[in-house]
């Protein structure tokens, strides 16, 4: 099947997650990318875990299998004058760079945006950085890790009663490529119809705040901070995660309507509980919502986490399981949609990347 | 909102009275108004408003006028809704060949999975995110702001601008079909592949970072003077590095006693490391966070060039020097509110086709006469029929 970046050519001088994720986006949708790397300072994903086996290996890891699918590899040593010309070789070759070095590293290579553009004027080039190539911060090397911090992630999860958990991982790494997806196609459009190149500076804090751009405007136009609430939301309860039948299993189950809270006291054999006034309207339950989701909880206890979902969404009550990591592989629906293909790998075997 | 960003002719199609989604707060001084909600304001910028009533033969007739002329068209409805009205990719290709058609919904618009309801939460717990964010006695939570929408609707806008770049190229149209779910699985970094190459389920650890980078959890969230930072230990050249400095800088307050002090950093094995090995070292960690500020370990941080930043509150990102520095506050204009709101701006900083801050989000029905009597060339009079008759 043709893909729609067929032809283009991408240098992909990046490491660790966000960098990668954006090139393997255009690997995915048929672009030829070619990741550089050094074989003296290989990209540190490529030593973290986990291992095929467990048996630790440049080549064994899955993490750096996945965030890399459809790529080309080079090896190739910018430290040294011969690497940086066959860099440069390969930018004029290229459509598009993307990298994500610390801000300012390649420019102290002679490989800026400046430089490159002078060898390939209609260059298009991507820089995803933690919080942006220029400000004063602009030198600090982060992660998304970090950076999810700063953009209000982090003080958004978890319960209001104790500190912020962190977001697994982190969030901007995976939420950036899809941006960085959208400005580097449209960039690539711009060109087909100008002639022109492009440079883009994206930054995590920026991305990541935008996510919460309502929060932000109520903060702007109410004078009113935002607070961790747990999994409650203003606008639907019961909302929420329930404990079902086995060990540390949950069913997220929304209301977002009264239509759909009357479904779900029908579902639990209380019809006449929709009519209580202290669960009638969404503001009531609000005011309730302790009780209500001891309720729902002592309901959903003993009772099996899927069949529960199925009983629910056929009645129309937003449910889903909390699946976990083997779940996942599982779901029928991520398998119908085809979301983990199975790839063959000389080091690492058959493997399904996502 | 990110097509009209990126300079795109946007038009919001709500039924007549408003969409629904004008009743999603906050709102403005707590006002439930339809004009007023700062959800709509947000993700609604920079686009013109038609009011349409999909369900009337002659509204079905206007979408169709007004799709002939567009090049893209966004949508979120129920798997199915659009195809029951006639209004599917399959009708509206046969009134535009080189229509991009992309759908936002819940779980993509077939599978198994495909009719069910998937707000926010649903999603997100299906997407195997849910399962690793949270204190290991609670239940497992979200980031709790709905964030999963407006990231599955960054890959829409992504799958939409690449149809439109392919559409430039060959001339074919496209359907786009995003999925909540699966937008959200990649957000679990690494976990799906411990499960896939050692079988092994990775599972929510609080403040800790699950093994992402090393062989034990270990704290990512630490306490400080006036609230909490984010930071964790990393091994390699980067760790070596980060750590030293840390040490040093704990050492020139006297706080990095002999034991932190004679750690060999470039001798950590994070993938052999123990949580024997590391609680000691995180202790003496606290006790140093625990007497500054997240403004001073933030001034630290950029100093050192430690791998920290501090958790801010919105407060905190409304105030931060990085973010004015580069522009990304822009007022817009609320003239029936005789005011103007500070919103976050560009989403990315490119030259020479910057990314632009729109106008205010259009109030219901704001741009009939426009799109209606300039674009398809209907007369004031038929305008105001159609909207006696509640088409428009």
């Amino acid at each position: 099947m043709p893909g729609i970046f067929d032809g283009i050519k991408v240098a992909d001088f990046t490491h660790f997650g966000i960098g990668p994720m954006t090139g393997r986006y255009m690997a995915d949708h048929g672009a030829t990318v070619v990741h550089v790397e050094s074989a003296t300072r290989p990209d540190t994903i490529r030593t973290s875990p986990p291992f095929r086996d467990g048996a630790v290996g440049l080549n064994r890891g899955g993490f750096f299998a996945t965030l890399n699918t459809g790529k080309m590899s080079l090896s190739l040593n910018l430290k040294t004058e011969r690497g940086l010309e066959l860099a440069r070789k390969l930018v004029v070759w290229a459509d598009v760079v993307v990298e994500n070095f610390a801000p300012g590293v390649l420019r102290g290579m002679g490989l800026g945006y400046d430089d490159l553009a002078q060898l390939n004027p209609d260059l298009i080039m991507i820089s995803l950085t933690n919080l942006g190539q220029t400000g004063p911060y602009a030198g600090h090397p982060g992660t998304g890790t970090v950076a999810q911090a700063v953009a209000g992630l982090v003080h958004l999860m978890g319960w209001p009663d104790r500190g912020p958990a962190t977001p697994f991982g982190a969030i901007p790494d995976f939420v950036a490529p899809y941006f960085g997806a959208l400005a580097v196609s449209a960039a690539l459009d711009h060109r087909r119809r100008t002639g022109q190149g492009q440079y883009i500076d994206l930054s995590q804090f920026e991305i990541s705040s935008w996510l919460i751009a309502p929060l932000i405007l109520e903060r702007v136009a109410n004078n009113r901070e935002a607070v961790r609430v747990g999994n409650r939301d203003a606008h639907a309860a019961p909302h929420g995660a329930f404990p079902c039948q086995g060990e540390d299993r949950w069913l997220a189950i929304a209301c977002t309507s009264d239509e759909e809270w009357q479904a779900l006291c029908r579902v639990m054999g209380q019809p006449e509980l929709s009519a209580d006034p202290r669960f009638a309207t969404l503001e009531a339950r609000k005011v309730n919502e302790d009780e209500l989701e001891a309720m729902v909880s002592a309901w959903t206890r003993g009772r099996p986490a899927h069949d529960t979902m199925h009983l629910l969404q056929q009645a129309g009550v937003p449910a889903g399981v909390v699946e976990d990591m083997a779940e996942i592989y599982d779901d029928p629906q991520l398998q119908h949609r085809q979301h983990f293909p199975l790839l063959d790998h000389p080091e690492i075997g058959p493997h399904r990347p996502q | 909102k990110l097509l009209a960003d990126l300079g795109a002719e946007v038009v919001k199609v709500e039924r007549p009275g408003g969409d629904p989604a004008r009743m999603i707060g906050p709102f403005l001084q707590d006002d439930p108004h339809p004009d007023k909600s700062l959800f709509w304001f947000a993700f609604c910028q920079g686009k013109k408003g038609i009011t349409l009533n999909l369900e009337e033969p002659r509204g079905q007739e206007l979408l169709k006028r007004l799709v002939a002329k567009a090049d893209a068209l966004v949508e979120s409805f129920p798997p199915g809704y659009l195809d029951s009205l006639g209004l599917g990719y399959d009708a509206l290709r046969e009134v535009n060949p080189s229509l991009v058609f992309a759908s936002v919904t819940p779980f993509g618009t077939t599978g198994p999975y495909s009719s069910y309801k998937g707000p926010d939460i649903v999603a997100v717990a299906m997407s195997g995110y849910m399962s690793l964010s949270g204190d290991t006695d609670r239940a497992p939570v979200r980031v709790g702001y709905p964030i999963t929408y407006p990231i599955a609707c960054t890959e829409a806008a992504a799958g939409t601008v690449m149809a439109l770049f392919h559409r430039g190229r060959t001339g074919q149209g496209q359907r786009v079909d995003t999925s909540a779910q699966q937008a959200s699985v990649s957000l679990g970094a690494n976990a799906p592949t411990f499960m896939d190459i050692n079988q092994r389920i990775i599972r929510r650890s609080g403040q800790f970072r699950g093994e992402l980078l090393a062989a034990i959890p270990e704290r990512q969230v630490w306490p400080c003077k006036d609230g909490f930072i984010s930071f964790a230990i990393y091994g390699g050249d980067t760790g070596a590095r980060v750590n030293q400095a840390l040490v040093d800088w704990m050492d020139s307050e006297g706080m990095a006693d002999d034991f932190l002090r004679s750690i060999d950093w470039k001798a950590l094995d994070m993938s052999t490391v123990t949580r024997e090995w590391m609680e000691p070292v995180e202790e003496r960690l606290g006790a140093f966070f625990l007497t500054h500020t997240k403004q001073e370990m933030l001034q630290g941080a950029l100093e050192r060039r430690l791998i920290l930043l501090p958790v801010y509150d919105v407060t905190d990102i409304l105030n931060d020097p990085q973010l004015q520095a580069r522009g990304y506050w822009k007022e817009v204009e609320h003239p029936e509110l005789g005011r103007s709101l500070t919103y976050p701006g560009p989403f990315i900083q490119s030259s020479p086709t910057p990314v632009r801050s729109g106008q205010r989000a259009p109030l219901v029905g704001e741009h009939n006469q426009e799109v209606y009597g300039q674009w398809l060339g209907l007369s004031p009079e038929e305008i105001k029929t159609l909207q006696q008759q509640g088409v428009i």
